[in-house]
């Protein structure tokens, strides 16, 4: 463990690294500019989605109105509250870790384990809790249908409640008929991405139902979408609409705008990745102090240094929250 | 590391202070929750006052949201990366650089994301897009 400890020949010089103006050790510092340069990185991420959101400012999806899930409460409206729970883990977790770096401080190894081991729980829940964000966003609810020119038609019904495709398509009108090499002289593979119901049965099921409305993406000056009258939803519907969106990929979001799915998966992907990084480099310095790594080495400077990475990743959560769920 | 490394035990500018480094992380804790908290009843309740007025081009509702998260940010920063404890040399390498480098990019990247929804809505000035 010599090889930690950094000796340069250079101390009481002032050249040569030899004083230490800012009384950190190496590791740390260079953990902080890791930190730094890594903020910058998603600052970078965040202002392009500031910069996409103020280009589509009038069309923009509504956090509130996409997150709406909570596990095993089907069917209620919930927004928020569930990545709450989700920040609230991660703050903990960072609690826990904060108190591991105390309790090394003070060369309590027992607390350390226990403390660390609680992070470790913590991280694992909430990288558990964006898988199920994930799936829930990807699966979609309601389904959509999307316009030549891209853009999004929800549907709803005469209360303003909105209602799933799958429950107005006519399930008799024009079912998919796959290609096959054998039908013509010019063939082209069959689309990877398959609804559930083709948008001639939406078509068709809309016109049968008089209780059915589109609702574009376009904000009124309230901030709220607008939605179309009868005769204008047929108008859009039929004159426009090119194809079924259900859930949110990198092409196609139900939900509106593809860039918000883009830079969803993009953003919270990336984030997650970090959380992973750390849990990792949790688990490796929960066995060192298990096994008694910096307790012989005399300091626990290392869960110091992996605490300011598993903050940093918090810190940048909070942003996340922020920007993509609350504003 | 092995000795007891002095924490300054004081937050919100000396006004509340803690006996042990300890109570000082619960006490931020507690002080986190509740912002959030916070953030988390405003982004439900939506208040029509603070959605309906606006200052420079946000809703006052966002401007809260944007302060209540810096707040955080601090607290995090400062106590539980321990920038409270590390000398004023390293404390503004760190964060001065970030914040200007941040405001810097985002005044910008907002601004021309601005001027591109107005060219998408007024087609008209397509000449020097």
């Amino acid at each position: 463990m010599e090889a930690t400890v950094a000796k340069t020949g250079t101390e009481g010089k002032t050249w040569g690294g030899g004083s230490a103006p800012l009384k950190a050790s190496y590791g740390k510092m260079m953990m902080w500019f890791f930190i730094v340069s890594d903020s910058l990185t998603f600052a970078g991420f965040l202002a392009s989605y500031g910069m996409s959101r103020f280009k589509f400012i009038d069309a923009w999806p509504i956090a509130d109105e996409v997150f709406t899930h909570f596990p095993f409460l089907h069917g209620v409206e919930a927004p928020m509250y569930y990545v709450a729970f989700m920040t609230f883990i991660l703050i903990f977790s960072s609690v826990t870790m904060v108190l591991a770096v105390d309790a090394g401080h003070k060369m309590q190894q027992s607390k350390v384990i226990f403390y660390l081991f609680l992070t470790i729980i913590g991280g694992l829940i909430f990288l558990s809790s964006q898988a199920w964000e994930w799936k829930t966003f990807i699966k979609g609810e309601y389904g959509a249908v999307e316009t030549h020119g891209g853009q999004i038609l929800q549907f709803l019904n005469k209360d303003g409640e909105r209602v799933a495709i799958g429950d107005f398509a006519d399930a008799t009108a024009g079912p998919r008929v796959e290609q096959t090499k054998e039908n013509g002289i010019w063939y082209e593979r069959d689309a990877d991405y398959q609804p559930s119901v083709s948008f001639e049965q939406v078509k068709t099921g809309f016109l049968a139902n008089d209780n059915l409305l589109v609702r574009i993406p376009n904000k009124d000056e309230n901030g709220h979408h607008i939605v179309l009258s009868r005769e204008e939803s047929i108008a859009k519907l039929v004159g426009d609409g090119n194809m079924i969106v259900e859930g949110a990929n990198l092409r196609h979001n139900e939900y509106g705008h593809p860039l918000f799915a883009d830079f969803f998966f993009f953003i919270t992907g990336f984030h997650g990745f970090h959380v992973s990084i750390g849990v990792m480099l949790n688990c490796i310095i929960f066995f060192n102090v298990i096994i008694g790594t910096y307790e012989r080495r005399g300091h626990y400077e290392m869960v110091e240094k992996v605490g300011l990475y598993w903050h940093f990743v918090d810190l940048v959560w909070v942003f996340v929250f922020t920007f993509f769920y609350l504003v | 590391m092995a000795h007891e490394q002095a924490h300054k035990l004081a937050i919100f500018r000396g006004t509340l202070k803690f006996k042990s480094n300890v109570s000082k992380i619960w006490g931020v804790f507690v002080v986190l929750s509740i912002v959030t908290i916070i953030e988390v009843a405003l982004g439900i309740l939506r208040p029509t006052f603070l959605v309906e007025h606006h200052f420079l081009a946000l809703k006052l509702l966002y401007w809260i949201f944007i302060i209540l998260t810096i707040f955080k940010a601090y607290y995090i920063t400062w106590d539980f990366m321990h920038m409270r404890d590390e000398t004023t040399g390293l404390r503004r390498a760190a964060v001065w650089t970030a914040v200007f480098l941040i405001s810097y990019l985002v005044l910008l990247v907002l601004i021309e994301g601005d001027y591109i929804f107005e060219v998408y809505k007024h087609g008209f000035i397509k000449f020097n897009f």
